[in-house]
């Protein structure tokens, strides 16, 4: 993972010893630090974000930034706030109280040229089905000061052979394909994506995957929201969990939760009985175990180490303490 | 961030972000590419817009074919009489009805958002979907006329005073039906629902505006109503080019009252320019 050439959080301040019950508390806590990066690299600076719908505070005082060419994966369950943040964030939406920064400027005031330093992605899109793939990509190209090739954009997703098809014949993952090059056409700095790869293949996936690596390696910033764990770790240099309208815990994929999150369990069985341990010395405790719980030949029943995955992390951080 | 220093994709920008905003009447045409393109391969609605005021003119002029209108001294044959409405309510469809849909549908679509993440100026998507609409109606006046000349033998104005009143009322027509047609287009819910709330009050219109009955015959109170909305006097309007003028005397001044059209008109281009600009949204009614 390029993600150790990265910036790195401090580690977090709160909760060794408490072991799989984390409260949401301590990740605000270790989040504070994190988030100090020097202006002129700060891509996206937001600071006490609100924003209330009718009754419903859908945003509650969130914080988060993105430095310059990393991509940073906001999770949470829906209705967390994730979406009316990154709607804010692209100047879609107005909101009701905090600080925005995008690219320097504050998106609900922000103008045309800001626009052409941005790129969007967004869900369930079913426009220009009557236009072919070339023809839309050429389209949107023309609307930026400097876009990219539009040939070698359609090329850089893997369309090329479809360049002549109508947007209305693509399948899922290629229209999904379609949306990234119409979002990078522009040349953008700043790119949001939106649970990019909901519905693909597992192949389709990866090759995604692939190509929002690339943006990145090319320089562009990217946003990415999604409920997809695995392609979270795979993708994001930093991660934020949103839950209730602020972000509730954010580090890399490996460091998410803090270490007592991530501390390896060792399962095992022994005279029937299913013995569970949490041990940062896993190794000692399974040569302990072969001395004193293996069998006649020599094996531990059932034995497995096994270090808690993002998802494990991620779900203990979202339904901690949770009202629903 | 070794990453964020090598920028191997910078090389095909053409001049990263020092490059010029495209201009919004070159984006008007770039989006009236898109728009022309889009519409001529949605072929349904191709037919329907050319083909609804064609029909019309023939099932009216073959029911009614026999029963000519006129004030007793001028006689014209029910086409004649009946061709000036059917270009109005051309007008009123490819401007109009067309735009409340296309734009409630395309805010459902995604194309808005879409567009409103771009640097696309709104006045360039306005201006893609202006010229469509002229072009639109062009084409479907000129098809019209050519089947009531060559099917119909309705005889055309061979006044070139009859061509200019023509050429303005289509115009202002046209801006005014695409300007009220942005404003009301925030009215419908959603795309779905877009073509059951504008077609009543196109229907409505075009009953009471003298387009599938002649004007004069309408009760009082009904030409009252209809003179407050446009169609009335794009048809009046379209009928002083195309019917002889002795029968100015059928209308309800006894005249053509074409300065009264452009009044009307223009106050309702007016009034619909600003209603557009302040309940323009990019998104759905319903969205947060």
């Amino acid at each position: 993972m390029t993600s150790t050439t990265r910036p790195s959080p401090a580690p977090p301040a709160g909760a060794p010893g408490r072991p799989a019950d984390r409260g949401a508390d301590h990740g605000v806590d270790h989040g504070r630090e994190v988030r100090e990066h020097p202006a002129e690299r700060a891509a996206v600076r937001v600071r006490g974000l609100a924003k209330r719908y009718g009754p419903k505070q859908a945003v509650d005082g969130l914080d988060i930034d993105l430095a310059t060419g990393e991509i940073v994966a906001v999770l949470g369950p829906n209705g967390a706030g994730k979406t009316t943040t990154v709607e804010i964030l692209e100047g879609f939406r107005a909101r009701d109280g905090g600080e925005v920064r995008v690219l320097g400027e504050d998106p609900a005031r922000a103008g045309r040229a800001w626009r052409a330093r941005i790129g969007v992605v967004a869900q369930d899109s079913r426009d220009q089905a009557e236009l072919s793939v070339a023809e839309s990509v050429r389209a949107t190209a023309r609307y930026y000061p400097a876009p990219r090739d539009p040939d070698e954009v359609v090329a850089a997703v893997g369309l090329t052979a479809k360049a002549g098809a109508r947007v209305r014949s693509l399948s899922g993952g290629q229209r999904r394909r379609l949306d990234v090059a119409l979002g990078v056409v522009g040349g953008p700095e700043l790119l949001f994506l939106d649970e990019p790869t909901t519905g693909f293949d597992p192949q389709a996936r990866r090759t995604f995957w692939d190509l929002v690596l690339r943006l990145r390696d090319a320089g562009t910033t990217i946003l990415l929201t999604t409920h997809d764990l695995a392609e979270a770790a795979h993708l994001a240099d930093r991660v934020a969990v949103v839950r209730d309208g602020r972000v509730v815990a954010e580090g890399t994929p490996e460091t998410l939760g803090g270490p007592a999150a991530r501390t390896p369990v060792v399962t095992w069985t022994a005279d029937g009985v299913r013995h569970t341990e949490r041990t940062d010395a896993p190794t000692a405790l399974a040569a302990h175990l072969m001395a004193t719980a293996a069998g006649p030949d020599g094996e531990v029943v059932d034995l497995c180490i096994a270090r808690p995955s993002l998802e494990d992390v991620y779900l203990g951080l979202v339904t901690d303490g949770a009202d629903a | 961030m070794s990453a964020a220093t090598t920028h191997p994709a910078a090389g095909a920008r053409a001049g990263s972000t020092s490059g010029r905003l495209p201009g919004a009447v070159r984006l008007s045409l770039v989006r009236a590419g898109v728009e022309v393109r889009q519409f001529w391969r949605e072929r349904d609605a191709v037919v329907f817009v050319f083909a609804y005021p064609i029909l019309m003119l023939a099932i009216f002029s073959t029911v009614f074919g026999n029963e000519d209108q006129g004030t007793g001294v001028t006689e014209v044959g029910y086409a004649q009489y009946f061709l000036p409405g059917m270009v109005a309510t051309g007008i009123m469809l490819t401007s109009f009805q067309s735009l409340v849909i296309s734009i409630a549908v395309e805010r459902d679509d995604g194309t808005l958002r879409r567009l409103r993440a771009t640097p696309l100026p709104s006045t360039a998507y306005f201006g893609g979907k202006v010229l469509l609409t002229l072009a639109t109606s062009l084409v479907q006046t000129a098809a019209l006329l050519a089947v009531a000349a060559l099917a119909f033998d309705v005889p055309m104005p061979t006044d070139p005073a009859d061509w200019v009143t023509f050429a303005w009322v289509f115009v202002l027509g046209t801006a005014t039906g695409t300007i009220c047609g942005v404003g009301f287009s925030s009215l419908p819910r959603s795309g779905r629902s877009a073509s059951a709330v504008v077609t009543p009050v196109v229907l409505v219109l075009q009953f009471i505006s003298g387009v599938f009955f002649a004007f004069f015959a309408l009760p009082s109170w009904m030409q009252t109503v209809a003179s407050v909305f446009p169609l009335k006097w794009i048809a009046q309007g379209m009928r002083s080019v195309f019917l002889p003028d002795e029968m100015a005397a059928l209308e309800t001044s006894g005249s053509w009252q074409l300065a009264a059209t452009a009044g009307v008109l223009v106050a309702w281009l007016i009034v619909g320019l600003v209603v557009a600009v302040r309940t323009f949204r990019w998104r759905r009614r319903d969205d947060g």
